[in-house]
């Protein structure tokens, strides 16, 4: 069974319509990335699929697992194993992290009719899974992103998936703003929490994040549509060459 | 198309969701005739088989407050009050023919009224080690614990008893902290002031349990006009705790109490409120109108007082605890939660007046507004010409959910001595829409994000409220906003 699927998907922001018809689908397992000119709907499209409420879907369909997307609130598909790394993770400031992901963390097992973790429990869930990305133990103590730097935002992101264990990542041009050291511990952390069953979608503008996280498909997303779809090698040929190519190729 | 559906799916949920206590409880009530006058004080007093002298002080009470017009000065829109329109005295004992000595001689309504509410009369409930006097309407229907409290000479019992029994104690300190002169309200509460609880701590005793009052306005039409007299003698401490809720109504009612506190030498004394009287349905109907004067004096050398407040009900909040440091090296504290949803209106704050030297207050309130309501802080700091080396801090943080309410700052400093420090600190802050998305991305409800953050913003101050009390107020300031964001 496929674990995403898309088909004819439009999406419009303030009455702009952004996505025009994507179709995108994911198997178990795969990796895929999505590249793409700066504006051409990347970011939005990572938001509707985890339904964020200022984006409105004007026409098409989204299934997860087999489940309708468009009847499931964020928190649901959340819940459901859909999860967003963003790009700008949003500070909270008064809400530790401890406080934040175990309420987080319970919701998820509330859903799965699991009982919620004890304390202890959780603290321990928090200290093993904080070493997948090497996160520092006082950014536990922290508000929820509150003087994190963007480096450590996007561990923590990271972080955040480990506790969630979700079956679907989206990884929103998570290699922005780190520095070499800090993608290969995030990259890595991402490698380490991949299973055959789980899938990832990478959006990126680099080639560099794709030598730590194969893809299986590389995607071009121009003008709200996929107008290329290929292995690996596509990834380094657009980093080579970039996009003009493609924009010939689709007559303009 | 999703987002109008959730926002459907919030107006429902605001709608179907009740205000948790507001039930009414069949008992028979003695309601006096709606309307003021000197007889009807007299009827008050002659109920309640209250000395001359009280009756004096009532009655100077009801005549200076003639000459009075009602405060406007405040940031709120109060519609005009009829005060000929309410009834002064309600008391649902009156089946009785004498006040209750034990359990088996409250009305079981009554019992079962504050079971409902959570707060336990029977002694036998002894594990949760708190004193409770509740007081229903004008009544105070059973206080607790009394005997073991009475061994250490303590003295914790509605005022009306403290009238019959230690009538010095009442006639030395009622109104030398809060003189009924003070103001409209506080002329109005001393002329016809029902009940409210009296405690005496003695020189060198720490009290060993919380002393709390319980609130409970339940008939119609009527007003409540408590009064609360604390008074801590050398080396004492209190901690005491005051909870109020009211059914449903459509219908404003009418609350204006008086607290007053004595803190002696080296005495200290904590009062904390839960405030939770019925703020009126979500178009702003009905409610209660809490116009309250509570004020402690600091009399002793090195006193100390702290109020702390978590402030979620009433349809209009006019109330400004305060603090007078006249003892040298005495110490000031005021921790405040005010939240207002739908139309609720608060204007509130504090009066930090430093009279003595090496004095020092803090004042802590944090305002949180949703829906259409305003929320404004209003606080004094005044420093008199002989009180050297005062400090004060100040910060008064604004949380704003949605773009319809109002959060206002008003803060008066009038200083009269080189020597003082006085700081004042202020933030404005929204919750905004991708915080809340955020926490939903990881599988966290709206309301319960709301939740989240507002209790992480008001967090300095619930955990100022004894353990108990401070987890039923996390969980009051989630449903109050319940709702507040589409």
């Amino acid at each position: 069974m496929n674990m995403l699927e898309i088909k004819d998907l439009h999406a419009s922001v303030n009455g702009k319509e952004i996505l025009k018809g994507i179709n995108l689908t994911v198997k178990p397992g795969e990796v895929h990335a999505i590249m793409g000119p700066n504006g051409s709907g990347k970011s939005t499209l990572s938001s509707v699929i985890v339904g964020n409420p200022a984006f409105e879907v004007t026409k098409g369909s989204m299934t997860f697992n087999g489940k309708d997307l468009s009847q499931l609130s964020p928190e649901e598909r959340s819940r459901e194993g859909l999860f967003l790394s963003f790009q700008y993770p949003v500070e909270i400031p008064g809400v530790s992290m401890v406080n934040f992901m175990r309420a987080a963390v319970n919701e998820h097992r509330k859903y799965k009719g699991l009982p919620a973790l004890t304390a202890s429990e959780f603290l321990r869930l928090m200290r093993d899974k904080r070493k997948v990305v090497e996160l520092d133990n006082k950014l536990a103590n922290r508000s929820v992103n509150e003087g994190f730097s963007g480096g450590e935002k996007k561990k923590n992101e990271i972080f955040q998936m480990a506790m969630l264990e979700p079956c679907l990542s989206i990884l929103d041009e998570t290699d922005s703003g780190l520095d070499i050291d800090a993608l290969r511990i995030v990259a890595d952390g991402v490698n380490k929490l991949k299973t055959p069953e789980t899938s990832v979608i990478v959006i990126t503008h680099y080639q560099r994040l794709l030598d730590y996280i194969k893809p299986d498909i590389v995607h071009v997303l121009y003008k709200g549509r996929i107008v290329k779809t290929a292995g690996p090698e596509l990834a380094l040929e657009l980093e080579e060459k970039g996009y003009d190519w493609i924009k010939k190729e689709l007559g303009e | 198309m999703q987002k109008e559906k959730e926002n459907n799916k919030f107006v429902r949920e605001v709608a179907d969701e009740k205000y948790k206590y507001g039930f009414t409880t069949q008992v028979d009530t003695d309601i006096i005739p709606k309307g003021l006058n000197e007889d009807v004080i007299r009827l008050i007093s002659a109920k309640k088989q209250e000395p001359d002298w009280l009756l004096q002080f009532r009655l100077d009470a009801y005549r200076y407050w003639l000459t009075l017009e009602m405060p406007r000065w405040a940031h709120l829109d109060i519609p005009d009050i009829d005060f000929q329109d309410i009834s002064y005295y309600a008391d649902p004992l009156a089946g009785k023919k004498n006040r209750p000595g034990s359990m088996d001689e409250v009305d079981p309504e009554l019992v079962k009224t504050f079971n409902k509410l959570g707060i336990p009369l029977e002694e036998q409930m002894a594990l949760s080690g708190v004193a409770v006097d509740a007081v229903m309407d004008s009544v105070s229907v059973k206080t607790t614990f009394k005997e073991t409290l009475m061994d250490k000479g303590i003295i914790f019992c509605s005022i009306s008893e403290a009238v019959r029994q230690h009538p010095d104690l009442v006639r030395q300190y009622l109104g030398s902290v809060v003189s009924s002169r003070d103001n409209f309200f506080a002329a109005l509460n001393s002329a016809v002031f029902s009940d409210g609880s009296f405690v005496y701590i003695p020189k060198g005793v720490r009290c060993p349990m919380e002393l709390s009052t319980y609130f409970r306005i339940n008939a119609a039409e009527t007003g409540q006009f408590e009064r609360t007299l604390i008074i801590a003698d050398d080396d004492s401490y209190v901690s005491y705790l005051e909870g109020c809720t009211a059914p449903m109504r459509d219908s404003n009612q009418l609350h204006a109490a008086i607290v007053e506190i004595y803190v002696h030498d080296r005495a200290e004394v904590k009062y904390s409120t839960v405030q939770n009287w019925y703020p009126g349905d979500k178009d702003g109907k009905g409610g209660i109108y809490n116009f309250v004067t509570k004020r402690g004096l600091c009399k002793g050398v090195a006193s100390k007082l702290s109020w702390t407040q978590v402030e979620t009900g009433s349809a209009i909040t006019w109330k400004y605890p305060s603090c007078v440091l006249a003892g040298d090296d005495s110490q000031a504290e005021f921790y405040s939660v005010a939240v207002t949803n739908n139309y609720q209106q608060a204007d509130t704050g504090t009066k930090m007046i430093h009279l003595g030297r090496n004095t020092k207050s803090t004042i802590i309130s944090k305002g949180i507004s949703a829906g259409r309501s305003q929320n404004s802080y209003r606080g004094l700091v005044r420093v008199s010409p002989k009180a050297d080396n005062v400090r004060n801090y100040s910060q008064c943080d604004s949380l704003l959910l949605g773009d319809k309410c109002g959060a206002h700052t008003f803060p008066y400093m009038d200083i009269h001595n080189d020597t003082a420090v006085v700081e004042h600190e202020a933030t404005t802050s929204k919750i905004s829409e991708e915080q809340l998305f955020y926490c939903n991305q990881r599988g966290i409800s709206t309301e319960d994000a709301i939740g989240l953050i507002v209790n992480g913003y008001a967090k300095e101050v619930v955990n100022k409220l004894p353990m108990e009390f401070a987890v039923e107020a996390q969980k009051l300031l989630q449903i109050s906003l319940e709702g507040s964001v589409g």
